[in-house]
This record gives C-alpha cells, structure tokens and sequence, in this order.
C-alpha cells in the first residue's frame, strides 16, 4: 500500500528524517511510536507533501508521491487528521463535510456512511463547527477526512485531550476501518492505546524508524517503550 | 430560504428608496450603489478568501478607464464599451494575481499596492490620451445606453440598482455555493485546504479574478453615470476605501459592503458639513469601530446571534 525509503525531509536546513523507510498495509493499523521532536509529525507531513523530501522515495500502490504537488495526494486516496483538528471553524458541520466530499467526487452515500459512523455530527450538521465540543470537532476532523473515501489514512494523536468516551469511539471507528480494509497509520503515544489496536508499532528515532514489531510481540512492560518513547 | 428572503426585502427597499429621496440624497444613494459594487467584488477577496489587497483601485480605475476610453476616443458603442470595464477589470486582476498570489500576507499588499501605483504613475505620464490627473469628461452622447440616458436622475439610479441588485445577488450565490466554500476554507486554513485535494492557488485566483470583474464593472458604469473619468479613482486612496467599507459593514457578509459604503459615505459628509477637521471625527469613529466590533457591524450581530448571515 505505502511505502517510504531511505527518505531524507525537513524545514529548509533543518534535516529532519534521515534515511527513512516505513511500511504500511491495506487493513492494517500501525502504530507509530518515538519521543517528541523524534519525526512522527514530519514522517505524516512528507507523505502529504507538505515538507520538502530531498531524496528518498515514497510510493502508494506503487505511485510516486515526491514531488507530486501537495494537492493531488489526497486526490490518490489519502486522508490526514493533523493534530489541532484544524476545522474551518465558521463553516457548518454540513460544508466542512462536503469540503472533503468534493474532492474526489463522492456524494450523499459516502456522506451517509460518516453520519453512521458518527451519529452525534448528524445532531450537529447546521451548527457552525467552532462550537463544537472537542470531541466532536476531532469526529468532525476524522469524518471530514474519511468523505475522501481514503484507501490510506494518517491520524496525527487523535484522542490527544480527549474525555474516555471519545477515546473509545475513536477507536471504535478505528478498527470498523481496518475491518473495511483501509490502511491506519496512527501516531500515538499512550501505550494501551497502540496495544490495543495495532497490528504492527514502529519506533522512530532520531527520524528514521529504528525497529518495526508486530503488536502482538509488545506488552505494556516491554523495554522498547522505555527506549524509544521514554514511558 | 430565510437569508435569500432579506437579502430580497433589502433590495426592495433599495428600489423603494428613489420615489422618496430628495434630489441630493438621491443622487449620492446611486453613486453608494456603485462603490458599495466595488466594495462588494473586494469583499470577495478579502472577507471571503482572505486576500487583503491594496491595489484595487487598479481594478476600478481600469475598469473606468476602458470603458471611457473607448467610449471617448474608440468611437465605441456606450453599451459595448461598458462590457469592456469589468473585462478589463478581470483581465487585471488575473495578471496581478499570477503574480502576486506566489506571494502571502504583507508581500501581498505591498505587491497590489505597487501594481495600482504603476497604473496610476502611467495615467499621469500618459496624459496625452488619459487626461493626466485632471482626468477627461463624457459627452452627453457617450452616456447614453441605447434609449437609456444615464445623465437622467432616475435612468442613473435604475442602472446603479441594477448593478449592484446583480453583485450581491452573484454574491450571495457564490458564498452559498460550493466554490464559495472552498474559498472559505482557503481563508481559514489554506494549508487544511490543500490537504482535502484543493489547489489554493487556483481558488485564490478565481477569486481575485471575480474580485477584479466586479471592481471594473464598478468602475466602468461610475464613469459613465457621472462622465467623468480621472485619475484620481486610481490613486490609493481608492484601494484604501473599500477596504474601510467592508471593515465597516462587516467582511464576509454580503451586505456588510453595502451598510459600510452608505455609512462611511454619509459619515464624511456629515462630518465635512459640521467640521473642518472631518477627517478627524473619521477617524474617531473608525478607531471606535475597532475597538467595539472589529468583525463589523453585521459581524457583530452575526456574533450576537444571527449566525446563518451570509
């Protein structure tokens, strides 16, 4: 599905990913894992081409997205829920939904399959999203994303300040997407969290991802949290 | 259906207008129609998609001069040249903005500003054709639409309504559209805009372009409605007014513009009347308006409640 070698990116003369390569599959959840400043954000932001990636490549279905112009990646099927949300705060619950809508073409279907997966937004559709409760607005950020009908999906530490039941729809909604086949790249740093839906962690560090396990090998006391996380 | 019948009620009352003002009033209420146009194609551009230029007098002012021009010494027909004001006004707006849209926040204006004063520098040395800053007058003829005499009160106010009837309702329609909120979110968050699959750019450029076509219509029939042509209207002073309007009636509604031009319209005759520091009691009452409603006064009473104005 994605794939990302030896990429090099970062902020003008500030390296920030040296030699990555990273994986993700259809139907999968991986985690991504690593101290602040360690690359996680700027890993997402290279797949969305918001930073300049120097050398390197990264492929989605064996397409290259380097180079690409940064609004034609979430044209190829990729979906980005930043952290911050970041909503158009004056439009309604309705158009930021048909903001994502409309870009690939999708219609009332795709929208009604979000409002399933989120009934509190169909209670919200008039209401401007800036009013929104957190919670809400994250649903809003994640819902919006998914009206791309998104074959990948990267989710920037989605229940960062959220109450728990938010949490746990979220990760509901995670795994309703793995079981439709979607490939989840999640950043996240609680470690129940990423046992409890990952398939697969990878641990980044000093912006290349240092060792890649299967979910199932890691327990909440296992060393490599404490090595490349530092929980 | 609630908004669009406002909107309805405020143009109706708009055309009732002429049948009950005195002859003063009634001739400053069409000239307030056609800025409150120009004000409305900047308010496209900046209350809608974030665009703070201060060249549009470039716009206006081109829009004015083409159709003058061509009308004065083309020897064209007044209602084809009138067509030539706001394509000259969009044919602008989408040259400046090629090249000004690589740019963002103060790059921005300052490259709109210097744009509007290249063109204003060159209808002064161009004075040969231009008029220079003295600007040039319209004959009688040049004025006249087919049976329609713009130099007739009623005739000039019936045009005004007509286009400014047209502007906010295109207004209104666009904001309301889906291409309205792409330029909403570009506003908001142009980088979030992008990563949904939208070109900023190309939505920065169309409303620019928009923007610049109103301007020129503004433009063009102000010129033909009073004859006069000057290169005054391409000094900064007119990049800087609509900016105030809108500020004033509220950016990002449709008739904020029109409730700023009126005001600030009848603010500085007031003032002018009473004072001859009238710039002074301008100001005052513009740093008030800061300070109390910096979203405008329709911003405020959309804060206050009437969140679906458009």
């Amino acid at each position: 599905m994605l794939t990302l070698e030896g990429v090099d990116a970062g902020y003008g003369r500030v390296q920030v990913l040296r030699g990555l390569s990273f994986e993700a599959r259809a139907g999968e959840v991986t985690c991504v894992m690593g101290r602040n400043g360690a690359g996680k954000t700027t890993m997402l932001r290279a797949i969305m081409g918001q930073v300049a990636v120097t050398s390197g490549r990264i492929r989605l279905d064996g397409a290259a997205l380097e180079g690409l112009a940064p609004h034609r990646i979430p044209q190829l099927g990729i979906g980005h829920v930043p952290q911050g949300r970041r909503l158009f705060g004056p439009l309604t619950v309705a158009e930021n939904l048909e903001i994502g809508l409309m870009t690939r073409g999708r219609g009332s279907r795709t929208r009604e399959r979000v409002l399933e997966l989120f009934p509190r937004l169909r209670e919200r559709l008039d209401q401007a999203a800036s009013t929104l409760s957190g919670g809400e607005q994250q649903m809003l950020a994640i819902g919006r994303a998914l009206c791309l009908e998104p074959k990948l999906l990267l989710l920037d530490e989605p229940t960062e300040g959220l109450q728990p039941s938010m949490i746990a729809l979220i990760r509901d909604t995670v795994r309703r997407l793995r079981g439709m086949g979607v490939a989840v790249v999640l950043v996240e740093q609680r470690i129940e969290a990423v046992l409890d839906l990952a398939d697969r962690v990878a641990f980044v560090e000093t912006g290349r991802v240092a060792l890649t396990l299967p979910a199932a090998d890691l327990s909440p006391a296992a060393p490599q949290f404490a090595r490349y996380v530092g929980v | 259906m609630r908004m669009l019948a406002l909107h309805l009620a405020v143009l109706a009352g708009v055309a009732a207008l002429q049948f009950v003002l005195p002859a003063y009033h009634h001739t400053n209420a069409a000239r307030i129609l056609v800025l409150a146009t120009y004000a409305i194609g900047f308010n496209i551009a900046f209350g809608y998609t974030g665009l703070l230029s201060l060249g549009h007098a470039l716009f206006f002012a081109g829009g004015m001069y083409a159709t003058g021009l061509l009308v004065d010494q083309g020897g064209w027909q007044p209602w084809a040249a009138l067509l030539a004001g706001p394509a000259a006004g969009g044919v602008l707006a989408a040259g400046v903005g090629l090249l000004a849209l690589r740019t963002a926040g103060p790059a921005f204006m300052i490259v709109t500003l210097m744009f509007a004063q290249a063109f204003h520098l060159a209808i002064l040395y161009w004075g040969r054709f231009t008029g220079g800053d003295e600007g040039f007058t319209l004959s009688g003829a040049a004025r006249r639409l087919g049976p329609f005499d713009l130099a007739d009160p009623a005739t000039r106010y019936g045009a005004a309504f007509l286009l400014f009837a047209a502007a906010m309702l295109g207004c209104l329609a666009l904001v309301r559209s889906r291409t309205g909120r792409v330029l909403i979110a570009v506003r908001e968050n142009e980088e979030r805009t992008r990563m949904l699959g939208y070109d900023p750019f190309r939505a920065k450029l169309l409303a620019l372009v928009l923007s610049g076509l109103l301007s020129g219509a503004a433009g063009a029939t102000y010129g033909l409605m009073f004859g006069y042509v000057g290169g005054s209207f391409a000094a900064i002073q007119y990049s800087i007014l609509p900016l105030i309007w809108v500020l004033l009636g509220g950016a990002g509604t449709v008739l904020g513009p029109l409730l700023g031009t009126a005001l600030l319209f009848y603010l500085i005759d007031w003032a002018s009347s009473v004072t001859t520091a009238s710039q002074f009691v301008v100001g005052a009452v513009l740093i008030l308006l800061v300070l109390f409603a910096p979203r405008g006064l329709l911003g405020l009473l959309r804060e206050r409640g009437l969140r679906s104005l458009p």
